[in-house]
């Protein structure tokens, strides 16, 4: 029997040019071929492999390249999460206005739909690069890396990534940052943290905006501050008005405090000078 | 639902590891999904056969296993096992665990023909 094609002719000089059909009618069965296209008696077809690959490694090896890039051009990049409506983009245009002239900043805006954001961002002179999602549920490193091309960076400045509204999907995916902000406007419930505690989990900061309405709803900033705690002992915690202004001094010191840490980060640079 | 993205990543892993260990079709993907690893293990589930849809992975088993979580209480100084991020200390009644694992998301390993 030929031991390519399985068919009985002997001679070795036959091809396989396969012109005969493998209908019914030919006579001709084929056995062994199994799954894998071979067979060999006693083996099984299928086999194993050891992977142990991070699900999460592709976005993770382009979140590491965006952090080398802003670090590299000494950028501070900050992830803004929060749930829809708790004011990231009143507080990111407040910040803004409070920052011009100052620090160069930029903006990457991440939404599933429209450039309403963006064009708020830019109409307070900052540049801003809109990404829609589409369907998707929030940015990814891969995507953030693509808005930097588009961003000058300038030495000592800030990107904010103002990340999809979504208390969820953003928690699992590092973008590059150099820290992560969630904000809890007070008009959510306070038990939030304890809901959604994966994203406390990954943030350094936690804000709580909307504080001039405090007086109107049923939110104890104590219970909030103590639930974000249980999921993460060390997030840090500023509360704050972005449309009355109270509070965004706080919030302009962390930032600054940052920016201090980090060129104290570097110390190697000075010392290679 | 980022876990139709996750399951696009496994997507690439699979492609990745075809063309490396030479293999053409994915019969079973074995994942481990710790449980603060922020995946809902039904929504990858949902997604897995969705996304593997006409790829080398169509109709793939995906056995998800879901590794214990563990914490460290800094207040009795043990390691225990919790549920969920703000799980209290069950020796010692403590809240100031730190999570020690319980975020695995990663392929462990493929069955392949």
């Amino acid at each position: 029997m030929c031991t390519i094609c399985g068919c009985g002719n002997t001679n070795e000089d036959h091809g396989h040019h396969h012109d005969h059909g493998h209908g019914d009618n030919t006579g001709h069965l084929h056995f062994g071929a199994g799954e894998a296209g071979t067979s060999a008696p006693g083996l099984s077809q299928s086999r194993l492999i050891r992977l142990e690959t991070d699900i999460l490694g592709k976005n993770n090896a382009f979140a590491d390249q965006n952090r080398a890039r802003l670090s590299g051009n000494g950028v501070l990049a900050l992830n803004l999460v929060s749930s829809p409506g708790s004011g990231k983009t009143t507080l990111l245009v407040e910040t803004l206005k409070r920052l011009a002239g100052t620090v160069p900043v930029s903006v990457i805006e991440g939404d599933q739909q429209t450039s309403n954001d963006a064009d708020r961002i830019r109409a307070t002179g900052a540049p801003a690069v809109q990404i829609n999602t589409g369907k998707g549920c929030h940015l990814d490193a891969h995507m953030v890396g693509h808005a930097l091309d588009r961003l000058s960076m300038e030495e000592g400045g800030f990107v904010f990534i103002e990340n999809v509204g979504n208390l969820v999907c953003p928690a699992g995916f590092d973008l590059g940052e150099s820290a992560r902000v969630v904000i809890l406007s007070v008009t959510e419930g306070d038990d939030k943290p304890l809901k959604y505690p994966d994203i406390f989990a990954k943030s350094d900061l936690m804000i709580l905006n909307k504080a001039d309405l405090l007086p109107h709803v049923d939110f104890s900033v104590e219970a909030a501050i103590s639930h974000a705690r249980r999921v993460n002992r060390k997030i840090q915690v500023l509360q704050l008005s972005a449309r009355t202004g109270d509070g965004l001094a706080g919030w302009l010191n962390w930032l600054d405090g940052l920016r201090t840490m980090q060129v104290a980060a570097k110390p190697s640079d000075l010392a290679a000078e | 639902m980022h876990e139709m993205s996750l399951c696009e990543s496994m997507l690439d892993i699979l492609k990745d590891q075809a063309a490396r260990d030479h293999f053409s079709r994915v019969k079973r993907v074995c994942v481990d999904v710790g449980p603060l690893s922020c995946v809902e293990p039904e929504a990858l589930q949902f997604g897995f056969d969705v996304v593997m849809k006409g790829s080398l992975a169509e109709g793939a088993a995906l056995e998800i296993s879901r590794p214990p979580a563990e914490a460290l209480c800094l207040s009795c100084l043990e390691t225990v096992a919790v549920r969920q991020r703000f799980d209290t200390c069950p020796l010692c009644g403590s809240e100031a665990l730190q999570v020690t694992s319980g975020e695995e998301l990663k392929i462990r390993e493929l069955e392949v023909v």
